[in-house]
């Protein structure tokens, strides 16, 4: 399903409601839209216009600026092998050739199962570990070409389900923040006293 | 949206050692602008706020802690400040900047419509370093794609200012173009099958400092050096902005927006900028028509032509007094064209006369104490009580939105559908037809309404809402208005280009029996001998089609003033004379706020067209009178006599109307009440002869609330068959959640069945809606 599912769309309106604004929802549902499709679909980003009130080029223009949200639709896991100059020095060739060799893909390519998107990325600041790579975003360091076909392997048979969600999964456990905790959409412009959150200072305490 | 007419205290900088009083608060660029010194600049717009988005303005600024370069467009100017425009420094980060933005341009300015009036070309030569360093193969783009039927987008040219997607965004408020994508990737786009469908989309293609953004009606048509032009006034509504009328081996090629601080801050419409291609399309009358047989015009010449039309009026006179004959229209000419038709009225005597086709507001408007355009907009409250401006007055929607949204005015809209300025309205009321007046009194009692309009200036912008219900709920919602605050005054959102300036130069009713619905319904009955139209169709306008019809049948003769052949002309008249239009003639004309401006000519006349005042007062010597002008300049000067001055607001002297009472109109059996009003691309002559625009033209279709349709068993698209005591049409029915329920929505002039067959001019009109 492409719109978001009933508990998305109530969560939805919940994320919204936390801004004194609902355009400040935007990306926060960019993320709740890749996290229920895998990737930012095109009719979620109409109902976000919807949601928040601003038109969808508007939400395209904003989603597309930032690197991990995706638009088409993306494997179950997104593997995205250092290309930079580190990992490349350390073997990050062979490394995605042998990913390319066993995903029958090449870099930038969905297998037609859905399972997997492979990409070569730009550094991701684990030069010390080169060569890496990530799946979801999480991290595998000091990589060589057999140990990618392991990981491969055991992503296919579902021996890694616990460490590694589907792609676009935020948290598998949501934040809900109980209302006496809450800060509130408060107008910026509203704002007279310090944050709720910061400790009421002592009385009498220092000057 | 800037407003950039502010009067501030100044500030003294120095630039390039010429001290220099610059504007409080104002940016650096705009500075040195008013003081001569041209820093170059490509993002930079006085009339949007700065982005500094192309460096291209970078110059050396000292603020005490020495010169450092600093984009002049984004730094405010400071006291003691000292610019360097010329600096060594400041030259070098120019070739720079310059070199860097043609590293992908493509160059093909042999081919690109900007060429020869390119800001990116003549900064290069005068600002560029001359050489590039760069080698390597530029950025490659699908070459030009449209984002809209008017607008093509070539990506690679894009220097990525931000210009056309502010404009969007912030002045227009239809951001639907926004830079996608991100570094070297970026670029403007819509969203997929969404296209930059915009009311002002054409204001893009003028602002765009480079060739990126161009309009399909004008592409290739002409290179810049080879266009003539002078300035004119837009006289497609009432609005009158000024325009730069451009021209090539006489044809009108463009219409260009120029800056007028009072009117239009250098914008356009699309229907405004597009519709020049009218001037030269093939239903033009070149020659003198007569009828020789009920489905036959023939041309004749002009002597011809006027001695039957003399005949024909002088045996009306003689036969049957002055009585019977009617002059209708007027009001898309200029005024020295309404005061010689006026002039020749009065000197035979003829009362039954009105600009106006029973579609906008009795003349009396004009007589209540009149707003500025700017009046408006600086107002602490502006009271709409007017069809919805954005589709008949775009750049007064413009103007106002602005206010609302960057100033500190306030908008009451009455409406019975709801506007393009219902979202920034701070209340937005619906109206229920038959009940505008007394919905307009129940809001007056409210006590935060009338604290509102005590806390300063109020405007009230008056405008018929809704051509099925009588102009009376109007009047006298304004006139309640004026009576609760004494101190307001009145915009008149009159739509058709000259109609203010007709009506103030005579040609309106004498009496209350003399507008445009008696006159008809005179010519029904057999009253009228001969009828006049001066570029007048009320076959296509007036909101009671039947009438329409009745009344020119019944007419014995009508005579048509026409530029266009229109479908009054083509059924009903027994002479046609052809009339110069607007690009042909000069003249000056007016607006809503009652300011004269002026036309030009530009090319030569279609064929032997005339100006209507020169037909007037050729038929007043015919008849035995002489009018004292012989040119438009002596008329010119007459009208400037009696007030109407170029360049001013002609106060006129219009009675204000009679008070008008009205009730509340109980249903009748019919179970749903109409609303009709115009949307911006309509069946208006100058639209429907414009191709490019009048592609634009709607399929037409009602409108209901979502819940009525539910009642009545219809989804989107279906059809239902509409009915009254007049008459009975099929349209497709759209939902539409702003309505009232019980109150359906139809625009006119669309692609579909003419919903004008359901009025019949009372008070309000019912109708029956069942599925077919
Ligand atoms: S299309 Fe033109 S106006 Fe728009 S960003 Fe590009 S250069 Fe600027
Ligand atoms: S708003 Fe009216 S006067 Fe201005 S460009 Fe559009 S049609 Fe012409
Ligand atoms: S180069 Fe690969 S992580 Fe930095
Ligand atoms: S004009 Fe100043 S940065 Fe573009």
């Amino acid at each position: 399903m492409a719109r978001f599912n009933d508990a998305n769309l109530t969560t939805a309106h919940e994320i919204i409601a936390r801004y004194p604004r609902p355009k400040s929802a935007l990306i926060p549902l960019l993320h709740l839209a890749q996290e229920q499709n895998g990737y930012v679909t095109d009719e979620a980003m109409r109902q976000i216009a919807e949601l928040v009130g601003v038109t969808p080029a508007e939400v395209l223009g904003t989603g597309s600026f930032y690197e991990m949200f995706r638009f088409e639709p993306t494997g179950r896991y997104l593997i995205n092998i250092c290309g930079t100059m580190s990992c490349a020095l350390m073997g990050a060739r062979e490394l995605l050739h042998a990913a390319e060799r066993s995903l029958g893909i090449h870099a930038g390519g969905t297998t037609p199962d859905g399972l997997f998107t492979l990409h070569q990325a730009e550094c991701q600041a684990a030069c010390t570990e080169a060569p890496c790579l990530q799946v979801n975003y999480r991290y595998r360091f000091k990589m060589t070409p057999e140990g990618v076909e392991q990981l491969i392997d055991d992503l296919r048979a579902g021996k890694l389900d616990d460490e590694i969600p589907p792609h676009g999964t935020l948290a598998r456990v949501r934040q809900h923040i109980p209302s006496d905790r809450a800060v509130g959409a408060v107008d910026p412009d509203d704002v007279v006293g310090p944050p709720a959150w910061i400790p009421v200072t002592v009385e009498g305490a220092g000057s | 949206m800037t407003d950039i007419s502010e009067n501030v205290d100044t500030v003294e900088i120095t630039v390039n050692g010429k001290a220099i009083a610059a504007k409080k608060g104002e940016m650096v660029i705009a500075a040195t602008d008013r003081a001569g010194e041209h820093i170059p600049r490509f993002c930079y717009h006085p009339r949007m706020a700065p982005v500094g988005m192309c460096r291209q303005c970078l110059v050396e600024i000292d603020t005490g802690r020495g010169p450092m370069l600093q984009p002049s467009c984004m730094v405010p100017v400071a006291p003691g400040m000292v610019v360097d425009t010329e600096s060594e420094t400041t030259k070098r980060a120019q070739e720079g900047i310059l070199e860097l933005l043609l590293a992908n341009h493509p160059l093909d300015c042999p081919v690109c419509d900007k060429g020869g009036e390119c800001p990116l070309q003549d900064q290069a030569f005068s600002h560029g370093p001359g050489e590039s360093r760069y080698v390597e193969e530029k950025r490659h783009y699908e070459k030009p794609i449209d984002i809209s039927p008017l607008v093509k987008l070539d990506r690679e040219r894009c220097i990525l200012c931000d210009r056309c997607t502010r404009f969007a965004d912030e002045v227009a408020g239809d951001a639907l173009i926004h830079f996608v994508e991100r570094g070297n990737a970026t670029q403007v786009m819509t969203y997929p099958d969404e296209p930059f469908s915009s009311h002002f989309s054409g204001n893009t293609v003028q602002i765009c400092p480079v060739g990126a953004l161009t309009a399909t009606p004008y592409r290739f048509k002409a290179r810049p050096w080879d266009l003539e032009q002078v300035d004119s006034t837009c006289t497609s509504c009432s609005v009158g902005c000024r325009i730069s009328v451009h021209s090539s081996r006489d044809r009108v090629l463009r219409f260009q927006g120029v800056d007028d601080d009072d009117v239009n801050w250098g914008w356009l419409c699309d229907r405004g900028r597009f519709n020049f291609e009218s001037v030269h399309a093939d239903v033009r009358v070149g020659d003198p028509l007569i009828r020789t047989a009920p489905d036959r015009l023939e041309p004749t010449s002009w002597s011809g032509a006027m001695a039957i039309t003399a005949d024909l009026i002088s045996a009306a006179l003689a036969s049957a007094g002055a009585e019977s004959v009617a002059v209708l229209g007027g009001a898309r000419g200029t005024n020295e064209d309404a005061w010689a038709w006026a002039s020749l009225a009065d000197a035979i005597g003829v009362e039954r006369r009105d600009a106006q086709l029973d579609d906008g507001l009795p003349a009396g408007i004009l007589g209540m104490p009149r707003a500025t355009i700017r009046d408006a907009a600086s107002a602490a409250t502006v009271v709409l009580v007017a069809p919805d401006l954005k589709e008949e007055m775009p750049i007064l929607h413009l103007r106002l939105r602005h206010a609302a949204v960057e100033g500190n005015t306030r908008i009451i809209e009455f409406s019975p559908t709801g506007s393009g300025l219902t979202k920034h309205a701070w209340r937005s009321i619906r109206t229920p037809v038959g009940a505008t007046s007394a919905t307009v009194a129940a809001t007056l009692a409210d006590p935060e309404v009338a604290a509102q309009l005590a806390s300063g200036p109020v405007v009230i912008v008056a405008g018929r809402m809704n051509l099925a219900e009588s102009a009376d709920q109007v009047m006298a919602s304004v006139q309640a208005l004026t009576a609760a605050v004494p101190t307001a005054t009145v915009l008149p959102a009159l739509r058709r280009g000259n109609v203010v300036g007709a009506l103030m130069a005579g040609l309106r009713p004498k009496t209350d029996d003399a507008d445009a619905r008696s006159i008809l319904a005179a010519a029904a009955q057999g009253e009228i001998e001969v009828l006049v139209l001066v570029g007048a169709d009320p076959l296509a306008d007036l909101p009671d089609a039947d009438l329409a019809h009745r009344g020119l049948a019944g007419a014995k003769r009508v005579i048509s003033l026409d530029g266009h052949l229109s479908a009054s002309s083509t059924e009903f008249a027994d002479v046609v004379l052809p009339a110069a239009v607007m690009a042909e003639k000069s003249g000056t004309t007016t607006n809503i706020e009652g300011r004269v401006s002026t036309v030009t000519q530009k090319v030569t006349v279609h064929g032997t067209a005339r100006p209507d005042w020169m037909v007037a007062v050729e038929l007043a010597s015919a008849l035995g009178h002489d009018l004292g002008v012989s040119s438009v300049d002596d008329i010119t000067a007459r009208l400037a006599g009696a007030g109407a001055v170029a360049g001013s607001i002609w106060q006129g002297s219009v009675p204000p109307g009679q008070p008008v009472s009205v009730g509340t109109s109980a249903p009748n059996g019919y179970d749903m009440r109409l609303v009709l009003s115009r949307v911006l691309y309509d069946g208006a002559v100058s639209t429907r002869s414009s191709a490019s625009i009048a592609a634009l033209i709607g399929p037409g279709g009602v409108s209901m609330h979502p819940l009525d349709m539910e009642q009545l068993g219809v989804v989107a698209a279906d059809e239902v068959r509409l009915s009254t005591d007049r008459g009975s049409i099929v349209l497709g029915v759209c939902p539409d959640e702003r309505l009232d329920r019980g109150t359906v929505w139809i625009p006119i002039g669309q692609n579909s069945e003419d919903p004008r067959l359901l009025v019949g001019g009372g008070a309000v009109t019912d109708i029956r809606i069942e599925r077919v």
